[in-house]
């Protein structure tokens, strides 16, 4: 133990001043003991109960400062009293400090704000919305969890004030060009949409902006919004709205089934509408309005088709280059063993999965998931895939005290690697989404999970041929081009939508005699 | 009106009142001279209403060093065993319109200042500052300070004050929290010139030398002197401003180191008590996280009438206390702004662009924000026998506010009118 | 049909941001106007203490 001081004369310090110094030199690894103060009768008896004694104390007084060492080793005790000017003169750090806490706070800063935000809890969001409502606000809610009966009584008090909720559980919208929650950087244009589903709505916006065209406003309902309960509010607002909007040609809808009553309005709504409509329902069973004016889509990429061809050809800017070709099915069969009859999805969009069933079970193979078009294919949280089997990794179940996998990949990493060493499974199906507010590197996240099944897989037979959409574009915050050499050089096969990707793998599982459950399967 | 407005108007007044305090120095006695209630065998102590088996190791010291300095007892062990027979009482000061810091413990023979408010005429006591006794210690070293207090020092300034008649405290407090004082943990600058006027005092008195001169000494070498008269004035201020019907803004906070309390206008002399919270701070030599005790003293009464940390954004000297930035200085002042009512016309902060400090905390918004009142304190030892260890910042217990609250309601809520017989 | 003169899609945005700094965040690189407030529930949460606070504040 080795003890040192110093004794400054005529330096007076403030005494909360110094105990702080105090605590900054006691931090210092091996000191024991620190004392910092001004040399007053009381403070030399504190110093020599903690062994610090000398004449230059002794004869020091209250204007003097002495600043007291007591440390492991020498080296220490010097190290630390040569910082002393240091210590005693460092600037202190700042930390900014929000002061704002309540809506009414935000609203007396911003006085003039046409728009509220919430990401805040849902059983808080029915009496804040409101009062943003009441205050002349729209309303972007991403919030979820909010009562089905709050979003109505929102809903009919917007209407009522002929203000916008897009939400609850709403996670994309642009509006005049700017991305609000999730959402892609695309060329402003003349396309509007309108839809409960915010990855269906990124996909949509970007597959018109790789078509060369541009959107007018994408406008993000809520999940519930076409339920008979909400009855359609926002989404037939959001109609009328793309309607009266002078900048928008072609609107079109994007949404998985709605509830029979709000179904059957929306209809007749869309049929009466004044602009060239084309309604894409994912997952629908129902057929489409034969002969009117709706144009009906089954997917996503068949949608903003449709409005591209809607839209009329006028002058577009060049379209986004295509992706290099693949190498064909037959190839890629060639290097599965015959057991490898599986295929396995993980998505970070929940319509994009949804999507994909869709796309599997018209050609008639049984699909399990956690989140099922038909609840007889049910996964339940903690059951293992079998079969043919894709999981939406942004339900309740996986993000329960996690981020959303388009911003944390990590439960899907773990899953990657399960699914990968399955020796059932031939392919592995990811989507990556870019966009604001998203990871700054979807692929990134995952790209070592992918490599490292690969490689446990290569220790036995059979190839895994893992098939990835991209969904962003080259404006996006993240680097598109550099996600997509990313997963090339990783051997990966990508394609720009859902729907593509997941008809490749079709075409590949087609190879197959009835692939999915049998005794072979899971 | 409705219950609202009843409660605007009625926090409005107690306000005023808050406001209106003309403090002025009349007297410096010994307390049973001046407290009622305080002759015999009594005790006055900081904080709520506490039994001496539940009072914390360091009120329990101060306690203990009391009885000694009365004589009522001749060593700690015969103290001890007449607390625990119950042959002392033990008040709360606030209950005899006194306030002490620390353990405040106050006794019969200790001089305290007597503070008066001259716009309502209520007066107010507290007793000295010290840096020992009232932090647990009872050594005879820790005494031989109150015994000094009692024989030379507060005589002596007693004299010279009847001297000058009496003394405008107000021209001080106003000025010293220009200076950098908030009133709580920095009173260098109030105890300055309070010691300024009472030289002149002591000298035009024609107080002999052997007497002025310690006594001068003592005002010039202690720069929490004036905490003791701040206190008192936030008591004295504080007083008129309760019993107002319907009115939310609290009246007193207090703590004896084992509870936290407060005391509601529009509630009379109810206590709304939680359990005393720790405080976040720094510590002299020797001293750390693990040996202190908890939030302890009356002293949060100058927090009560605006001073204190609510003024942190004016004291610069506190900043390392409040980890260390101007920033969060005004932070801390701004949020209390949003718990109170008014804002003070002639108590101003410099560094705060010379607005007048935040007066009249309310119930109802501490609850509403989730804002607790903010503290800044000494620090105890948890047990007796030790002086002061160090400072920090501490808040308020949200449940004293949500208990007053829940009373608040349960009071003057409009009950459902019967419907009418047919 | 309900053609709106203050058509939420016509002008500039101007937004107040409750809860995650990051969307704030976000909207002030696309040039955006916002306001973040770092939300807090009123009463902490505190159901019967909203409920009490409707009625006297």
């Amino acid at each position: 133990m080795a003890t040192g001081y110093v004794v400054r004369p005529n330096r007076y310090f403030d005494s909360v001043f110094l105990m702080g110094v105090n605590q900054r030199l006691a931090r210092v690894e091996g000191v024991r003991q620190t004392a910092v103060l001004m040399a007053s009768e009381q403070n030399k008896r504190l110093l020599s109960e903690i062994g610090v004694d000398g004449a230059d104390i002794r004869a020091a007084d209250a204007d003097d400062l002495v600043v007291a060492v007591v440390a492991e080793d020498p080296a220490i005790v010097s190290s630390v009293l040569a910082g002393l000017d240091e210590a005693l003169t460092t600037a202190m750090s700042v930390t900014a400090t929000s002061d704002l806490h309540t809506l009414e706070d935000g609203l007396r800063a911003k006085p003039s704000a046409n728009m509220a935000l919430l990401t805040i809890p849902g059983g808080f969001v029915y009496p804040e919305a409101r009062k943003a409502l009441e205050a002349g606000l729209d309303l972007f809610v991403f919030s979820s969890n909010v009562p089905v009966e709050d979003e109505r009584r929102l809903k009919e008090l917007a209407r009522d004030r002929h203000r916008l909720v897009m939400g609850p559980d709403c996670g994309t919208s642009i509006v005049n060009g700017v991305g609000l929650g999730f959402a892609n950087a695309v060329r402003r244009g003349t396309i509007g949409a309108i839809g409960p589903s915010g990855t269906g709505l990124q996909e949509f916006t970007c597959l018109v902006h790789h078509a060369g065209l541009g959107i007018s406003h994408a406008i993000g309902t809520g999940s519930h919004d076409l339920s008979d309960e909400v009855g359609g509010i926002t989404s037939l607002m959001a109609l009328d709205k793309l309607e009266a909007d002078p900048r928008t040609e072609v609107i079109a809808i994007i949404a998985k089934p709605a509830g029979p009553a709000t179904r059957a309005r929306l209809v007749e709504r869309l049929e009466a509408c004044g602009k060239p409509v084309v309604a894409c329902v994912l997952g629908s069973t129902a057929p489409g309005s034969a002969g009117g004016k709706i144009v009906w889509a089954k997917t996503i990429d068949a949608a903003a088709e449709a409005a591209v061809r809607l839209r009329g050809n006028r002058e577009t800017p060049a379209a986004t280059k295509p992706l290099p070709a693949l190498p064909s099915t037959a190839q890629i069969r060639a290097t599965w063993t015959p057991s490898q009859k599986n295929m396995r999805g993980l998505f970070a969009g929940g319509t994009l999965c949804y999507q994909s069933q869709q796309i599997l079970r018209e050609a008639g193979m049984v699909v399990h998931s956690n989140a099922p078009l038909d609840p007889a294919d049910l996964l339940g949280p903690y059951e293992v895939s079998r079969g043919h089997t894709l999981i939406d990794m942004g339900d309740e179940f996986h993000t329960l005290g996690r981020l959303h996998p388009m911003i944390d990949g990590s439960l899907r990493r773990q899953r990657i690697v399960a699914e990968s060493v399955d020796p059932s499974v031939g392919i592995l199906l990811l989507d990556f989404i870019l966009g604001r507010n998203a990871s700054p590197s979807p692929v990134g996240d995952v790209l070592d999970a992918v490599v490292e099944g690969q490689r446990a897989r290569s220790k036995s037979d059979g190839r895994l041929t893992v098939i990835a959409s991209i969904c962003g574009t080259e404006d996006d915050p993240q680097d598109l081009k550099q996600q997509e050499d990313l997963l090339r050089q990783a051997g990966v096969l990508v394609f720009h939508s859902n729907a593509r990707a997941t008809s490749f793998c079709l075409e590949l599982l087609s190879g197959d005699e009835g692939g999915g459950d049998g005794p072979e399967g899971g | 009106m409705d219950l609202k407005q009843k409660i605007t108007q009625a926090n409005d007044e107690a306000t005023r009142r808050l406001m209106a305090g003309d403090p002025v120095l009349v007297d410096v006695a010994p307390a049973r001279e001046v407290i009622p209630g305080l002759d015999g065998k009594v005790i006055t102590h900081s904080g709520p209403r506490i039994e001496w088996r539940r009072m914390c190791g360091a009120q329990q010291g101060a306690v203990i060093g009391m009885v000694l300095y009365e004589g009522w007892a001749e060593d700690t062990k015969a103290a001890r065993a007449m607390l625990d027979r119950g042959e002392v009482q033990l008040e709360p000061n606030h209950h005899h319109q006194a306030v002490g810091p620390m353990a405040g413990t106050i006794s019969p023979s200790a001089p305290v200042w007597v503070v008066e408010n001259r716009v309502f005429g209520n007066r107010a006591f507290c007793r000295q500052v010290e840096g020992r006794q009232q932090f647990g210690e009872y050594s005879q070293e820790a005494l031989d300070g109150l015994r000094r207090w009692r024989d030379l020092w507060a005589p002596t300034l007693r004299e010279a004050l009847r001297h000058i008649g009496s003394l405008d405290l107000n021209p001080i407090i106003i000025q010293a929290l220009q200076m950098g004082d908030e009133l709580h943990n920095r009173n260098s600058a109030s105890s300055s010139l309070f010691a300024n006027r009472m030289a002149v005092a002591l000298l035009q008195a024609g107080i002999p030398k052997e007497r002025a001169l310690p006594t001068m000494q003592y005002l010039a070498g202690h720069n929490l002197l004036f905490l003791g008269l701040a206190m008192a004035c936030g008591k004295v201020t504080a007083d008129p401003a309760r019993g107002v019907e319907h009115s939310a803004v609290v009246t007193a906070m207090c703590r004896n180191g084992t509870e936290f309390g407060i005391q509601v206008s529009g509630l009379g002399d109810a206590w709304f008590t939680a359990p005393a919270p720790a405080v976040e701070g720094l510590y002299l030599p020797g001293y750390a996280k693990a040996d202190a005790g908890l939030d302890m003293g009356d002293s949060a009464i100058t927090e009560t009438i605006g001073w204190g940390a609510f003024t942190l954004g004016g004291a610069p000297g506190i900043l390392p206390l409040v980890g260390g930035t101007p920033e969060e200085a005004l932070h801390h002042s701004r949020e209390m702004r949003k718990i109170t009512t008014g804002v003070h016309p002639i108590y101003r902060m410099p560094a705060f662009g010379f607005e007048g400090t935040s007066v009249g905390i309310d119930i109802r918004k501490v609850v509403q924000l989730n804002l607790a009142p903010i503290i800044d304190t000494a620090i105890a030892h948890r047990e007796s026998g030790h002086p002061i260890i160090g400072a920090g910042l501490t808040r308020a217990p949200m449940e004293c506010f949500v208990k007053a609250l829940r009373a608040f309601g349960e009071r003057y809520k409009v009950t459902e009118t019967p419907a009418v017989a047919g | 049909m309900d053609p709106k003169a203050d058509n939420a899609l016509d002008h500039p945005l101007v937004v107040v941001n409750l809860g995650l700094k990051g969307f704030a965040e976000s909207l002030e690189r696309q040039g955006v106007e916002v306001v973040q407030v770092d939300w807090i529930p009123p009463a902490g949460g505190d159901a019967e203490m909203q409920e009490l606070l409707d009625e006297l504040l």
